[in-house]
């Protein structure tokens, strides 16, 4: 069994309560159409499961296969240090029918971020590293394809639709 | 299946029309061998297209991989043209499947190789092995981790 290598750590986005019984993490490409897909299941998810979620994502850009991804892995860590990663991490799915380079910007001004500011920080190496460290992780986790998740570090075998079906009955 | 410890048999196997590979080539460099059954799997999670992601990392630890399945040298040019795939992969195509036989990895129903993992040390002996069942995808972190344990050596 596969298991999520490192632990969850400040570094990570967070979403959801600190003493939810279940955490889930996603690996996850924001240009990967399974991925899109998984996206508003795991928005229902987190609705209808509440406080006992909490949802943590991971960036696994498969950036030879899509070239947009590792560019939009940047816009949400960018976003992330205006304290806007989920509002950019969603406005990227809900955008992902059209996801082009001139979409970040865009993406940006919507969400409210300082643009400028914004741009600089997503030309910094330090975001590359976190993506490649996430990459890296995901990579010691066994994630053998977008999306992969893990419940309660431990890898599920299954995509988020299995997840919400698990979930109802083991909540019942 | 041959396992740790066990000598990697040789090999010479087309790469593309006109270029060979031989595994006793690669003496002095860590070798991953990926067995799997068919080109052109039909989704994101391609375990080809996933070490196709990883390559950097691989290189780190002065490791070569291959991908090996019976489809023929002009299969394989055209997958790794459309996934824009940066490692050979290896036509195990004529006998066909001796390879994979030499490995003991060869489906002798379906024809094909199974879906299996071997990382080769630099003098030529299998360091891990792992058998998948052919529906799964294994990843990369058992490779990554028989890797670090050659480097710590």
């Amino acid at each position: 069994m596969s298991v999520l290598k490192p632990e969850i750590n400040s570094q990570d986005h967070i979403q959801g309560d600190d003493s939810a019984s279940i955490t889930i993490v996603e690996f996850g490409d924001y240009q990967c159409p399974y991925c899109g897909d998984a996206y508003p299941i795991m928005k229902e998810i987190e609705e209808t499961f509440g406080h006992q979620i909490r949802f943590v994502f991971r960036h696994f850009p498969l950036a030879n296969a899509h070239e947009f991804a590792f560019p939009a892995a940047i816009a949400a860590e960018a976003a992330g240090l205006q304290n806007k990663f989920w509002e950019m991490h969603d406005a990227l799915y809900e955008n992902q029918y059209r996801l082009n380079a001139e979409l970040f910007d865009e993406l940006a001004e919507t969400i409210g971020l300082d643009l400028e500011q914004f741009q600089k920080d997503s030309a910094s190496e330090e975001i590359k590293t976190i993506i490649e460290d996430n990459f890296d992780s995901g990579m010691r986790s066994g994630v053998n394809g977008t999306p992969s998740f893990y419940v309660n570090g431990t890898k599920f075998d299954g995509g988020a639709t299995d997840l919400y079906q698990i979930l109802k009955e083991s909540t019942e | 299946m041959l396992q740790k410890g066990d000598t990697a048999p040789d090999f010479e196997l087309n790469a593309t029309p006109d270029q060979k590979i031989k595994l006793k080539d690669f003496k002095g460099k860590n070798v991953i061998l990926a067995f799997y059954p068919a080109d052109w799997s039909p989704v994101c999670s391609d375990q080809m297209a996933l070490y196709n992601e990883m390559l950097k990392y691989f290189n780190k630890y002065d490791a070569q991989i291959f991908g090996v399945s019976v489809d023929s040298v002009w299969c394989h040019l055209a997958f790794e043209e459309n996934r824009k795939l940066h490692f050979p992969l290896l036509a195990d195509f004529e006998p066909k499947g001796a390879v994979s036989k030499a490995y003991g990895v060869y489906d002798e129903e379906v024809g094909e190789s199974k879906r299996a993992l071997f990382v080769i040390d630099k003098e030529g002996k299998i360091a891990w092995s792992y058998l998948s069942p052919v529906a799964v995808n294994p990843g990369a972190d058992g490779i990554l981790d028989a890797l670090e344990e050659l480097n710590k050596k």
